[in-house]
């Protein structure tokens, strides 16, 4: 569904990102990890094109994505920190996006149903804390279901209960044959529902293998510990 | 589609201005120093007003804005409706914080060219706030930016053209300073209100020449065609620059 084809981007000195090729399938649940400044989130940007990438492309469906904008109609974003404008409540942000996507389709409420955010309708974006905010972002990534989520540091933030309701609505969309790609640090929060991971490093993508064989290589049942021997090699 | 998200975030945004507007314009407007007050208030305030605002607005909107590019919208017209918004609602503040009680106690054809070239002032500044805030992604470099253009165009202007008068003053520079008067919008008001307000002493020197040129209808539809490309020219270079935006 999304393929990066060499995709490069520089901020001035800095290689964001360099030279890498991606290819994400439907009912995937790719994880991508790495530590900080590794190019994670500006990957994510470029697909969403918040980046143009200096060299390579990225397409979409088979579709090249720049200049394009109305492929973002099948995606769901959710942000790592969400900031909105401070006077509006969650109601009007939720019937703002309705209106841009102005979509027929039946809503994806599960989110706002399992968060409660329903009590919370007239509520200004200013006054709600920082968890609260994510859980609007996170409902409003999913409120129309899109067939692809692309969902940046989901749990951080959110407490223990509110981040079990995310990983179950991750599940189950991955089951429904969507694409979700995640960033993370918080390894064992996602062990049980990660299929592939893409590890970067620098800019560069270092490998991009489905769980099972990650498993099987380092002879490590944790995602975490796979990953840790992962890295000592590459150290 | 994007008109809806304009107006409504806009309009709790107008409501939380006209609060402060209008406590500030009315509270100059109770020291009743009239109509030349009033000129002052907005040849000063209201461009620094409009273009403070728009940048802080802007930074803050950041991360908004990068959720908006996300959806399927169009840069440019995200980026237009942020401007419109902002437009209209400090336009708004402005007709309801200075236009009621010019309306009420001044209601002529100088009182409405106070109130038109007001409102052309503020959509100006909102232009090039936007500018500003588009080229610079630093918050504090861009806010700096925009205080640095309002110095420019409410102060060091004056000065740069008494020097460059006093530099040439053996060379017959009348027809040259209505080109340079162009360069500044904000004297170009001053310029066309203070011709109709007839008060040769209030005119700074930049003003004083311009009697012949800006006295006719022709000067007049020039100045404000010159106001109207002060809105143009740096919107299109605002949105050219953010199509192409990493955000």
């Amino acid at each position: 569904m999304i393929i990066a084809n060499n995709v490069t981007k520089q901020y001035g000195k800095l290689k964001a990102l360099d030279n890498v090729s991606v290819t994400c399938n439907k009912g995937e649940c790719v994880i991508l990890i790495g530590p900080n400044g590794s190019g994670k989130t500006t990957l994510i940007k470029c697909i969403l094109g918040m980046a143009i990438p200096d060299s390579g492309f990225i397409t979409f469906d088979k579709k090249n994505i720049n200049k394009d904008w109305a492929y973002r109609a099948a995606i769901g974003y959710m942000p790592q920190i969400g900031k909105y404008p401070e006077n509006m409540t969650i109601g009007q942000l939720l019937g703002m996006m309705k209106d841009i996507r102005n979509t027929q389709q039946v809503l994806d409420e599960d989110l706002i149903v399992g968060f409660k955010l329903n009590s919370l309708l007239h509520k200004r974006m200013g006054t709600l804390s920082g968890g609260t905010t994510q859980k609007v972002s996170a409902a409003l990534a999913f409120l129309f279901n899109p067939a692809v989520l692309i969902l940046d540091e989901p749990t951080a933030g959110l407490d223990p209960i509110a981040s079990e309701i995310l990983k179950e609505k991750i599940i189950a969309e991955k089951d429904n044959g969507k694409l979700i790609l995640v960033t993370s640090h918080v390894l064992s929060d996602l062990d049980d529902l990660v299929t592939e991971v893409i590890y970067m490093q620098e800019g560069k993508l270092c490998f991009h293998q489905s769980i099972e064989i990650l498993r099987q290589n380092t002879g490590e049942e944790k995602l975490a510990k796979a990953i840790a021997t992962i890295m000592l090699k590459n150290a | 589609m994007t008109d809806i998200l304009r107006s409504r975030i806009m309009i709790i945004y107008t409501i939380v201005l006209l609060a402060t507007s209008l406590s500030l314009f009315s509270l100059e407007d109770n020291a009743n120093k009239g109509l030349l007050s009033l000129l002052n208030i907005i040849l000063i305030i209201v461009p620094l007003f409009s273009l403070l605002f728009s940048t802080i607005y802007i930074y803050n909107s950041a991360e908004f804005i990068e959720l908006l590019v996300s959806q399927p919208l169009q840069r440019k017209s995200i980026w237009l409706s942020f401007s419109v918004g902002l437009a209209i609602s400090l336009s708004m503040a402005f007709v309801i914080g200075i236009g009621v009680p010019v309306l009420l106690f001044q209601f002529n054809a100088i009182g409405f060219l106070l109130l038109i070239v007001g409102i052309l002032l503020t959509v100006i500044f909102v232009a090039i706030a936007l500018w500003a805030a588009v080229q610079i992604r630093d918050k504090a470099k861009g806010i700096g930016l925009a205080i640095l253009l309002w110095m420019y165009f409410s102060l060091l202007f004056d000065g740069f053209v008494l020097f460059l008068l006093f530099q040439f003053a053996d060379y017959p520079l009348e027809k040259p300073m209505i080109l340079v008067s162009a360069l500044n919008p904000i004297d170009l008001g001053r310029i066309l209100i203070l011709l109709q307000l007839d008060i040769s002493a209030m005119m700074g020197y930049t003003g004083a020449i311009f009697k012949d040129f800006f006295g006719t209808i022709a000067g007049v539809t020039i100045a404000f065609i010159t106001l109207t490309l002060w809105i143009i020219i740096p919107l299109y270079f605002s949105t050219h620059k953010f199509n192409r935006k990493d955000l």
